[in-house]
C-alpha cells in the first residue's frame, strides 16, 4: 500500500456528474426564462409583440445595469445595499446640474457617473481602511447617507423637464431598424445594456483584474499570499458598483425626463435578486455575467407577464419572493452535490 | 491502573470502517475496540486516519462501510447529535464552546434544565448547582458563572470535559488534548482523565507525544496509512511503538542527494515582532535545504510568513542576493523571488474555485497578459508545461483546484512559484495531509529544485522529514532561533532538546 503511487487525483465519475449538475443549473435558469416566456406568450397574444418586448427591455434596463455592479461586489463575497440610494443622489445631481446650473446634459451625465463612483470609493474605503466588520454595515450606512443627501439637496421635491441631449438620447430615444411594416424600433438604452454586459464579460473573464476579483472572493487569503492586491480589488468593486448606479441614474433620468429623490427605492434588493437567481453565490467566487443577465430578464419578464395577465401588484411581489427562494434552494442543492464528494 | 477486562466489558467496537475521499482512501477496513474504564490511545503518523476515524465516531463524517457497536448493540451514527444521544462525546482540538456564554451554559448547551410546568424557562439555579457539582467532582476550581472566553485554554478544555461528564458520556474522545497545554496543566488533565476512567467511561486519546502513552494510557491501537496495524498494551516500549507507526525503513523515503551549496540567496537579520519573533537571523544558500524545527507555537510559521510579507514585522532586514529588500506585502517578496507554500493549501495556497491553470498564473499574470488582458491560450499552455514537468495528475488544466488530492494541490502551488521564477521556496509543512506515496514525490521535487539552484526553507513538525531532507536545521522556541545544527549534529535528540528548552546549542 505505502509503496503504491498516489491514486489518480481526479476520479472521472463524480467529476463528470458534477459538471452535469453545473450545466443543468446554468441551463436551469435559462430554461426557467424560456418556460416563462412560453407561458406568457400562450396566455396572452400581446406578450410577444415588439412593442411589449421593447417595454420589457425598458423596464429591465435599470435593474440589469445595477445587477452587473452588484455581481462584481457579490463575487468578492460582499454586498452593496447603497445602489438604490446612490442612484437617487446621482439622478438628482444630474437633474440639478442641467436645470439649476443650466449646463449641458453631457455635464449632468458625467456628474451622475462621478457621484456614483465617488460614493463607491467611499464604500470601499469604509471596508478596507476603517475595517468595518462587513460591507452590509458600511453600505447600509452609505444607503442612508445618499438617500438623505438626495432629499436634502432637493428639499424632497422632484425636478422635471430636463430638455434634450445625451441623457434623453440614452434613456428615451429609439432606433428604427428596417423599413415599412417590418420595422422594429429598439430603445437606445438596450444598446447601452448590451454593451455593458459584453464589456463586463470580457472584464471578468479575460482581464487580470477580473480574475483577481474571482480569486479575492474565492479565497482572499490565498489571493493575498499570491500577490493579489486584495484591498485595492475591494475598493475597485464598490467603485464599479457605484459607477453602475450612476449609469442607471442616467438611464432612469432620461426615461422619466426627471430627477427625484425617492428614485430607486428597493432597487438594491432587485439587483441582488437578479444576481442570485442567476446563480451567483453569496459566499463569493462563483457567478457569471450571463447568469446575471438571465436573472434580470427573469425578473423583468415575470413582472411584465404578470402585469399583462392583470395579476395584482401585491401578488407579483409574492411571486418574485418565491422565485428568489426557489433559485437559492437550487444553489443549496448544487453546493451539497459539490460537497458530498 | 490498567483494568483487566473480559470481552463482556467491550464498550465500543468499530469494525470494517472504510472511508474514501476523492482520490484517497482515508480508512480501509479499520477496527477499534474500547473497554469500559480504559484509556485507549490511538497512535499514528499525520494522515494515518486517526482524526477521520474519530470524526466518523462523532457523526461528523459518514463511513462508506463498517459497523459501530456500543455495549454490544449495533448503532447508526449519522449526525453529531446521534453521537451525543448515544453517550459519545468528542472533544476536538478546536473547542466547540461559545466564548460569550458562561461555563454552565456551555456545559448544558442543548440540554438546558427547564423549570417543571413552565415550558421553555431555564432553571438557572439547577444548572448552576449541577455544574458546580460536576466541577467539584472533577476537582476543578472554576466558577460556573464565569464567561468561557475569559478562561485559559486548559480550563476551556476542562469545560469540554465537564460537558461530556454532565451528558453522562460513556465514550469520551480527546484529540491531541495536550498540544496547547503547559506541563502543569497536563498533569491536571491527566488527573481528570483518571477521574473519567474511574467513572467507568472509555476514553479514546489521540496524541503525538509518545512519552504520554505509558503515563495516561492502558491500551494502544496503531493506525498507518488508513489501515489498522495492531493493538498493544500501553507499556510497550516506545521504539516498538514507533516501528508500528512507521512500518518501513525511513531512510528510503527521503531521496536526499548532496548538492554543493552555491552563493547565499536569502539572509535575514534581527527580525523582530513583539510577542512573536525575537531577534531571528539566518541565511540560506542556493542548493541548500534549511529545515526549521520546533514545537507548535514556537514561531516557525510566523517567521516565514513575516519574511514573505504576509505578516507585519516590527524591525529587521531581509536580503536577497546580498541586496536589501523592503518587504511590506507579499507582492514585494514575490518580486524579490520568494515563494511561500503555506501549511494549509486549501485556505491559503489555492483558490479552490478557480482552475489549475489560473492558480498557476496567479502570482505572475504579467507573463501571460497584454495591457491587463489575459491570453487564455498562454495561461493554459504554461500550465500544461508544469503539469508535465511536475507530473501533476489531472486530465485537464481547466479542472478546478478543488477536485485535486492534497499532493497534487501542493504541486500546483509549487508550479505557481516556479511560474513566477521564485528562487527561494519556503515550504511550510510541505507534506501535511498528503498521502505517503505523494510525500515521496514532493521530496523528490525538492531535491530536483535544489539541484537546479533553488534555495529551500522547510518548516516541519515531522521530525523524520526534518532529519531526512535538511542540510542544516534551525530550532525555534518562544519566537527565537535557539539552535543551528549541521551535519552529524542533526539528530532527533538534539532537535528535541533544543525545542523543549533543555539544552542551548550555540549556533555553529
Amino acid at each position: 500500500m505505502s509503496s503504491q503511487p498516489e491514486p489518480v487525483a481526479v476520479a472521472p465519475g463524480p467529476e463528470e456528474r458534477r459538471n452535469w449538475t453545473e450545466i443543468a443549473f446554468q441551463l436551469g435558469a435559462l430554461l426557467g426564462l424560456i418556460l416563462l416566456v412560453a407561458i406568457f406568450a400562450l396566455s396572452s397574444p400581446s406578450f410577444l409583440t415588439t412593442g411589449n418586448l421593447a417595454g420589457i427591455a425598458r423596464q429591465t434596463s435599470v435593474n440589469a445595469l445595477l445587477a452587473l455592479g452588484m455581481l462584481v461586489v457579490i463575487l468578492t463575497g460582499g454586498i452593496d445595499l447603497s445602489v438604490g440610494a446612490v442612484l437617487a443622489l446621482a439622478m438628482v445631481v444630474l437633474a440639478m446640474v442641467i436645470t439649476k446650473a443650466g449646463l449641458d446634459q453631457s455635464i449632468g451625465m458625467v456628474a451622475a457617473l462621478a457621484v456614483g463612483a465617488a460614493l463607491g470609493v467611499g464604500n470601499g474605503l469604509l471596508l478596507t481602511r476603517l475595517h468595518l466588520p462587513h460591507p452590509f454595515i458600511s453600505t447600509l450606512g452609505m444607503m442612508n447617507i445618499a438617500r438623505g443627501a438626495a432629499l436634502v439637496i432637493t428639499g424632497g421635491a422632484s425636478i422635471s423637464a430636463l430638455g434634450g441631449g445625451i441623457v434623453k438620447f440614452i434613456g428615451n430615444d429609439e432606433i428604427l431598424l428596417g423599413s415599412g411594416d417590418g420595422a422594429v424600433s429598439i430603445p437606445i438604452m438596450l444598446f447601452v445594456v448590451v454593451l455593458a454586459y459584453v464589456a463586463f464579460y470580457f472584464f471578468l473573464n479575460r482581464t487580470v483584474v477580473g480574475r483577481h476579483i474571482y480569486a479575492t472572493g474565492g479565497n482572499p487569503e490565498a489571493a493575498r499570499l499570491s500577490g493579489v492586491p486584495v484591498d485595492r480589488i475591494l475598493v475597485l468593486v464598490y467603485t464599479i458598483s457605484g459607477l453602475m448606479a450612476g449609469l442607471a441614474a442616467v438611464v432612469l433620468a432620461g426615461r422619466t425626463d426627471s430627477g427625484y429623490p425617492n428614485a430607486g427605492l428597493g432597487f438594491e434588493l432587485d439587483a441582488i435578486s437578479a444576481c442570485i437567481i442567476g446563480g451567483t453565490s453569496f459566499f463569493g467566487g462563483v457567478g457569471t455575467v450571463s447568469g446575471t443577465l438571465i436573472g434580470a430578464l427573469i425578473m423583468g419578464v415575470l413582472r411584465n407577464g404578470l402585469n399583462i395577465m392583470s395579476v395584482d401588484t401585491n401578488w407579483q411581489t409574492v411571486v418574485i419572493g418565491s422565485v428568489i427562494i426557489a433559485a437559492v434552494y437550487v444553489d443549496v442543492l448544487r453546493r451539497r452535490a459539490g460537497q458530498s464528494r | 491502573m490498567t483494568t483487566t477486562a473480559g470481552p463482556a466489558d467491550v464498550l465500543l467496537r468499530m469494525s470494517g470502517i472504510t472511508k474514501r475521499f476523492p482520490g484517497v482512501v482515508a480508512l480501509d477496513d479499520v477496527r477499534l475496540e474500547v473497554r469500559a474504564g480504559e484509556v485507549h490511545v490511538l497512535l499514528g503518523e499525520n494522515g494515518a486516519g486517526k482524526s477521520t476515524l474519530m470524526k466518523i465516531l462523532g457523526g461528523a463524517y459518514h463511513a462508506d462501510a463498517g459497523m459501530i457497536e456500543l455495549k454490544g448493540r449495533e448503532v447508526k451514527i449519522t449526525s453529531p447529535r446521534d453521537a451525543l444521544d448515544l453517550g459519545i462525546a468528542v472533544i476536538y482540538q478546536e473547542f466547540n464552546l461559545v466564548a460569550q456564554l458562561s461555563v454552565m451554559e456551555n456545559v448544558f448547551m442543548g440540554r438546558e434544565p427547564r423549570i417543571p410546568g413552565r415550558p421553555g424557562v431555564i432553571d438557572w439555579a439547577r444548572m448552576r448547582r449541577e455544574t458546580a457539582a460536576i466541577l467539584k467532582e472533577l476537582d476543578l476550581p472554576i466558577d460556573p458563572a464565569r464567561q468561557v472566553g475569559k478562561l485559559g485554554v486548559a480550563q476551556q478544555q476542562m469545560v469540554e470535559i465537564a460537558r461530556s461528564v454532565s451528558a453522562s458520556a460513556d465514550v469520551v474522545v480527546m484529540d491531541e488534548p495536550t498540544s496547547a497545554l503547559t506541563d502543569h496543566e497536563i498533569i491536571q488533565l491527566f488527573r481528570v482523565v483518571k477521574q473519567l476512567q474511574a467513572r467507568g467511561a472509555g476514553v479514546i486519546y489521540i496524541s503525538h507525544r509518545l512519552e504520554e502513552v505509558p503515563q495516561v494510557g492502558s491500551t494502544v491501537t496503531v493506525l498507518r496509512d488508513g489501515r489498522y496495524v495492531d493493538t498493544v498494551p500501553a507499556s510497550t516500549p516506545i521504539p516498538d511503538l514507533i516501528r508500528l507507526m512507521v512500518g518501513r525503513d525511513l531512510t528510503k523515503q527521503y531521496p536526499k542527494e548532496l548538492v554543493e551549496p552555491g552563493a547565499e540567496v536569502l539572509r535575514v537579520e534581527h527580525l523582530e515582532r513583539r510577542g512573536v519573533l525575537r531577534d531571528a537571523s539566518f541565511s540560506v544558500r542556493a542548493g541548500e535545504i534549511l529545515g526549521i524545527a520546533g514545537l507548535v507555537g514556537a514561531g516557525r510559521t510566523e517567521l516565514v510568513r513575516a519574511i514573505f510579507g504576509a505578516d507585519h514585522l516590527d524591525s529587521g532586514r531581509i536580503f536577497v542576493d546580498g541586496k536589501q529588500v523592503a518587504v511590506h506585502h507579499p507582492v514585494d517578496a514575490i518580486r524579490a523571488g520568494i515563494g511561500l507554500l503555506p501549511e494549509d493549501r486549501k485556505t491559503q495556497g489555492l483558490v479552490l474555485l478557480l482552475s489549475i491553470a489560473e492558480n498557476i498564473s496567479m502570482a505572475s499574470p504579467g507573463d501571460v497578459s497584454r495591457r491587463g488582458f489575459l491570453d487564455m491560450r498562454k495561461v493554459a499552455a504554461r500550465a500544461r508545461g508544469f503539469v508535465e514537468s511536475l507530473r501533476i495528475r489531472t486530465p485537464s488544466v481547466h479542472r478546478l483546484a478543488r477536485s485535486l488530492s492534497g499532493g497534487t494541490q501542493q504541486k500546483v502551488v509549487l508550479a505557481k512559484w516556479l511560474a513566477s521564477r521564485s528562487r527561494v521556496l519556503i515550504f511550510d509543512e510541505p507534506t501535511r495531509g498528503i498521502d505517503v506515496g505523494a510525500k515521496v514525490e514532493v521530496y523528490q521535487l525538492m531535491t530536483t529544485l535544489v539541484q537546479q539552484g533553488a534555495a529551500i526553507v522547510m518548516v516541519s513538525s515531522e521530525l523524520p522529514e526534518v532529519l531526512g531532507m535538511s542540510d542544516r536545521v534551525l530550532v525555534m522556541r518562544g519566537g527565537s532561533i535557539v539552535a543551528e545544527l549541521a551535519g552529524d549534529e542533526i539528530n532527533q535528540e538534539r532537535i528535541l532538546a533544543a525545542a523543549m528548552g533543555q539544552e542551548h546549542v550555540v549556533a555553529a
